[in-house]
């Protein structure tokens, strides 16, 4: 092999390589979006016959869906907000005070944004039976809450520290109280944290099917996350158009999100807090 | 550092003001996530059940969930599974061809990588149930892998039951691959191309500067992108869950899912208990290692 064959190979070879993991990763993506439009879908990826609409038609048009969306968007928006509330105040403290216990404090919060939850569920379930909590949204809001709050805390922790206390300051001397400046000065400075905050929050729970699936049993109170899975188990082999229509619009809050926190988002901003699994 | 001094009025007049900021956040973690934990060892050590005799009943069983669990046979198949599963699709899939995506990319046309890329982050940010969808029907008797194999004249594979571990594998791979992506390319941007032009000269080969230079240089991101990634896919249910329900048999069954069985399809819920303690003691030790390498 001469030296001008071998610089073509290394040319070519990375391309195609990626090319190839592109197009497997496509593959099953393509057939959640054909299949949605296609009247007559199957399991396998074809061009549709018939183009149509009728499959998101008839999955916006069932009222238990709308339902199941709507309790969707309620537990992921109560819960983004609740973890901003009080996130920012645990914030407030450990940003801005020095406090004897602050660095075991931080540290024992990065610990817990690494668990994962799913470990701790059973136990949960238990003390939703003994607290009276099983089966209530408003439950399963808390719990979410107290296992995104770490992350939270330690994420805007982070941001505040980036806020100059010299503006605070000088709203102390004109009088402001801690509340007032907090609200008037330093969140409107973090917003962009906030927003990441909030957006990771909210597609965290928006995606997460098995808290809900331990903590809720009527059908009437299940998220989006639960009414698929059980759409799949009940028309999921018949009805592949509707199924693939269902999963798109499901999906859909979660690219939006996603696409929402580019604009928030830094380099390397990953490593800065935990994953949950 | 913050510049309020120690002598500024506000923080004199409000020295335990920070207990009110503190207390709601610690309250609700300290109930709903911190008390489970405790209750995890607590529950661990009883036979408590939701039917038959022993829900009435509360009792002490000593390390009797301990010995059961370490002489179950199906114990030890889920945690073989969940090994294979965290080395096949953490350690093996999304770690080593996140990097080798990152990788590759580097130096290349923009449209290009953008395309590429955004095909790879759109399996990450579908959320995770429709992720075992799109993935049970590619795999799927009629599915699409299925359809492309016939085209080529080759005989069809029952994927789902032949070899369910690497299905859910390469699913695991689908969902996740691209947060390592994400950590590496910014990885690798922080790699001075002085060094890499400055070896190219010397005569180094490709393969010498991804070893020599390239991994020592992003080692930090490879040791915490590991931990991250391992401590996440330790804890995947959903996704096995709704693609293989943990079967055929027990070939897919990893501890979440075997915990879940125990805990909520046979009732034994101390026993399911002492199983997610298990799962909790591996993700505790991942995540002291996680804590390390971020100091």
């Amino acid at each position: 092999m001469n030296t001008k064959q071998r610089k073509l190979i290394f040319h070519f070879l990375p391309h195609t390589v990626l090319v190839l993991i592109a197009i497997s990763f496509l593959l099953p993506l393509l057939w959640v979006l054909v299949a949605s439009v296609d009247l007559s879908a199957m399991q396998s990826l074809k061009i549709p016959e018939n183009l149509t609409l009728g499959n998101y038609i008839d999955v916006i048009a069932s009222s238990e869906n709308q339902r199941a969306f709507l309790i969707g968007l309620v537990m992921s928006l109560g819960q983004a907000v609740l973890v901003v509330i009080l996130g920012l105040l645990a914030a407030y403290p450990l940003s801005r005070y020095q406090l004897k216990y602050k660095k075991p404090f931080m540290l024992t919060i990065l610990f817990m944004t690494s668990l994962p939850i799913t470990a701790v569920m059973v136990p949960v379930y238990q003390l939703f039976l003994s607290l009276k909590l099983y089966d209530n949204i408003a439950g399963v809001i808390l719990f979410y809450v107290a296992s995104s709050l770490p992350y939270g805390i330690w994420m805007l922790k982070n941001f505040m520290d980036s806020v100059p206390g010299d503006l605070e300051e000088a709203a102390w001397v004109d009088g402001a109280s801690v509340f007032v400046a907090m609200r008037k000065i330093v969140a409107p400075l973090m917003v962009p944290g906030i927003c990441t905050v909030a957006i990771f929050t909210f597609s965290g729970s928006w995606g997460n099917f098995f808290v809900p699936y331990i903590l809720l049993q009527s059908p009437e109170k299940f998220p989006a996350a639960l009414k698929l899975y059980q759409f799949f188990g009940q028309y999921g082999m018949v009805d592949y158009g509707k199924l693939a229509a269902f999963s798109v619009l499901y999906a859909i809050p979660s690219v939006v999100m996603y696409i929402l926190s580019q604009r928030f988002m830094s380099k390397g901003f990953g490593l800065q807090g935990g994953t949950k699994g | 550092m913050s510049s309020l001094t120690l002598n500024s009025p506000h923080r004199k007049r409000n020295t335990y003001t920070w207990l009110y900021f503190l207390l709601p956040s610690i309250a609700i973690m300290m109930l709903f996530f911190i008390y489970p934990i405790l209750l995890t060892f607590f529950y661990s050590f009883t036979n408590l059940a939701l039917t038959g005799e022993s829900a009435r009943e509360l009792k002490f069983i000593g390390l009797d969930n301990y010995t059961r669990m370490f002489q179950d046979p199906a114990v030890r198949i889920s945690i073989w599974n969940t090994l294979i599963f965290l080395f096949g699709s953490a350690v093996i899939g999304q770690q080593v061809l996140g990097f080798l995506i990152a990788l590759l990319m580097k130096h290349k046309n923009k449209l290009f990588r953008r395309v590429v890329g955004t095909i790879v982050l759109a399996g990450w940010v579908t959320p995770e149930i429709v992720s075992a969808l799109c993935l049970y029907s590619f795999f799927g008797d009629n599915g699409t892998l299925n359809a492309i194999i016939t085209s080529f004249g080759l005989p069809e594979v029952t994927w789902l039951f032949t070899v369910p571990m690497l299905t859910i594998i390469l699913a695991n791979i689908w969902n996740g691959t691209a947060f390592s992506m994400l950590i590496f390319q910014a990885a690798l941007d922080d790699v001075p191309s002085e060094i890499e032009e400055a070896a190219v000269v010397d005569g180094a080969s490709r393969w010498q500067i991804l070893t020599r230079i390239i991994l020592p240089y992003i080692k930090d991101s490879i040791t915490t992108n590991m931990m991250l990634v391992t401590l996440q896919t330790l804890g995947v249910f959903g996704l096995i869950y709704a693609m293989t329900g943990g079967g055929p048999g027990t070939s897919t069954t990893t501890l979440p899912i075997f915990m879940y069985n125990q805990a909520f399809i046979n009732y034994q819920l101390g026993y399911g208990t002492a199983i997610s303690l298990l799962l909790l003691l591996i993700g505790i030790v991942l995540s002291l290692f996680y804590i390390r390498s971020m100091k």
